[in-house]
């Protein structure tokens, strides 16, 4: 049951062969097991998760079920859930009880999927070991003295361990896919826009971009049917017709166009990570797919760029937590302006603060010109850069991260050497483009190593054929680790 | 105007001041070390010709959408207060409204 597909799970509950019931208590349990150690969520509520089940089992009873009824889903932490403690992995929100739903949630709700639980994350998504929660570093199931990535490192976690059937992620650097690299499961960013913000907390909001995390691309598919949509709450959800993104998943590959970015193999790329890229590449050849190389000329600034234009907007999206109306109000204060500094200082982590001070600093009087508008005009070269390339291409391939998954605390004291983990996604959020990862191998240290897999704007569709004909020719997505 | 990279601790105090982030004499001093670090990272882009581009802030060339002027939002007045955050043991609200201090004497 733990490694059946969403597809193979929906239809044992449709035939009655098991309850949703049964099927939240059989990963409830191991939540209570396995949880303890690995710490990939940070809030369950049994009951309520359950009495999502009990619904859920009567709508399949009176054979209304849609393809997600009654399968348990893992929430990250950053998504409101109403009744839900929403903590987006801060101290600033420990005590947060969200008073609605983010329509992620609604959408899941809607499927008459059950909220498994919430999961650990980097504090308001930002970091890329998950190591800034104030809940606790997670492990990688992996390896538990590695990372499981970051910023959806819960979520990656919980999909490796089995301790979800899927799970939500967001991505605004590279957070859906390097955590699903580094704990050697499948993820999707589509395109920005594609699934709404509404009640999902906010980061970087020019970047930031929902998406699913699950063992294999059939299963993304149909979770992306389930969370994309238009949503008038959300001032940059597009307004597109409803699309079934497993339409294309069995086209064969043939005469497909991978492009080849030669910057994404330069200096700093692990050779274990490169090995399983070129595996790789070798199988799509296999498939009938062609090579071409291209270019990225601006990449190597995303990075930088990102570290003004991300900062800049979370400075402006975390000033509402100022300890008025709801999180973190410090004990101790005597006027207005400590009684902020105090809530702020004590309720932030090192983290959060250092990316507010950067945003802060860089809109502030005389440097705005110089830092943000630079930044984003560059961020337009780097979109020009793929539009250019995909006059050559279909899509896009290369590594998701430069490493697979470092140890815990290896880079906890520099945050440039932790910034530059982020190095081969980084662009995608910049242009607003789909990216993906998925399974393609492990490094020398056993350690999974993934695949990114870079669409033009809207074409999802062709990435999970991609990635899903891949995974019928190789069962890296299939692994398991061991202890699990 | 070009950009000041060699951050001093009265700088980085400034910026601290308009974040409204308390800080200690030795959080300021580590903070300008990491900061100027990430500095050094964001200079590269400094060098980049870029006249005649204009700047990006959306993926897609979209316009702000307009809606009918109607109200949508529904009074969930008591369930907010319900959140806010406490002080010595009780919630700082009152007859609906935030507690905070006294800003006007």
């Amino acid at each position: 049951m733990l490694n059946s597909s969403l597809q193979q799970l929906g239809s044992a509950l449709r035939a009655g062969k098991i309850s949703s019931v049964e099927l939240t208590q059989l990963y409830l349990g191991r939540i209570a097991e396995l949880n303890p150690a690995l710490n990939a969520y940070i809030t369950l509520n049994p009951e309520t998760s359950l009495d999502q089940a009990r619904r859920a089992d009567s709508l399949l009873a009176g054979g209304k079920a849609q393809p997600l009824t009654g399968i348990p889903i893992a929430q990250k932490d950053i998504f409101c859930a109403k009744g839900w403690r929403t903590t987006c992995g801060s101290k600033m929100l420990e005590n947060f009880i969200a008073p609605y739903d983010a329509h992620v949630i609604t959408q899941f709700n809607d499927a008459g999927a059950v909220n498994l639980g919430k999961t650990n994350m980097d504090e308001f998504a930002m970091g890329s070991s998950n190591e800034t929660s104030y809940f606790g570093t997670v492990k990688n199931p992996w390896d538990r003295n590695a990372v499981p990535g970051g910023s959806s490192g819960g979520a990656a976690c919980a999909v490796a361990a089995r301790l979800c059937a899927a799970a939500t992620g967001t991505d605004t650097g590279g957070s859906i896919r390097q955590p699903a690299a580094l704990c050697g499961i499948s993820g999707i960013k589509p395109t920005y826009g594609t699934v709404s913000r509404y009640g999902m907390i906010a980061f970087a909001s020019s970047l930031d971009q929902a998406g699913p995390m699950a063992r294999s691309a059939e299963d993304l598919a149909l979770l992306l049917n389930v969370m994309t949509g238009f949503d008038e709450r959300d001032s940059t959800s597009l307004q597109r017709d409803k699309e079934d993104y497993g339409r294309d998943l069995n086209k064969p590959l043939a005469g497909l166009r991978i492009g080849l970015p030669k910057e994404f193999f330069a200096e700093g790329l692990a050779q274990d990570v490169a090995g399983c890229v070129n595996a790789a590449l070798d199988e799509y050849k296999k498939l009938g797919a062609t090579i071409v190389d291209i270019t990225l000329p601006n990449s190597r600034l995303a990075v930088p760029v990102y570290y003004v234009l991300a900062p800049a907007e979370a400075s402006s999206n975390l000033s509402r937590y100022d300890g008025v109306r709801y999180g973190y109000r410090a004990p101790e204060y005597g006027d207005l302006t400590e009684m902020y500094e105090n809530s702020r200082a004590q309720g932030f982590g090192a983290e959060v603060k250092r990316r507010i001070m950067i945003g802060t600093y860089v809109l502030s009087h005389g440097y705005y010109d110089a830092y943000y508008l630079q930044a984003q005009k560059i961020r337009r070269l780097i979109a020009q850069d793929f539009d250019d390339a995909f006059k050559l291409c279909d899509v896009i391939m290369g590594p998701t991260s430069p490493s697979t998954a470092f140890n815990l605390g290896e880079k906890g004291d520099d945050p440039v050497q932790m910034y530059l983990s982020d190095i081969y996604t980084i662009a995608v959020n910049l242009a607003g483009l789909p990216g993906m990862s998925i399974p393609a191998g492990f490094g020398t240290n056993g350690r999974p190593s993934g695949l990114q897999i870079i669409g033009n704007y809207f074409r999802e569709a062709q990435m999970l054929n991609v990635a899903h004909q891949y995974q019928l020719a190789t069962d890296w997505h299939s692994r398991q680790p061991d202890e699990i | 105007m070009s950009p000041n990279v060699n951050l001093a601790n009265a700088d980085v105090r400034k910026v601290a001041r308009l974040a409204r982030l308390g800080m200690t004499e030795t959080e300021i001093e580590s903070a300008r070390e990491q900061l100027s670090g990430i500095f050094d990272l964001i200079a590269e882009m400094q060098a980049v010709d870029t006249n005649g581009i204009t700047p990006m802030s959306h993926a897609q060339d979209v316009t702000q959408r307009l809606r009918e002027d109607v109200v949508t939002e529904t009074d969930q007045r008591e369930l907010f207060q319900s959140l806010a955050p406490q002080y010595q043991g009780s919630p700082q609200v009152e007859a609906g409204l935030y507690l905070v201090p006294q800003v006007i004497e």
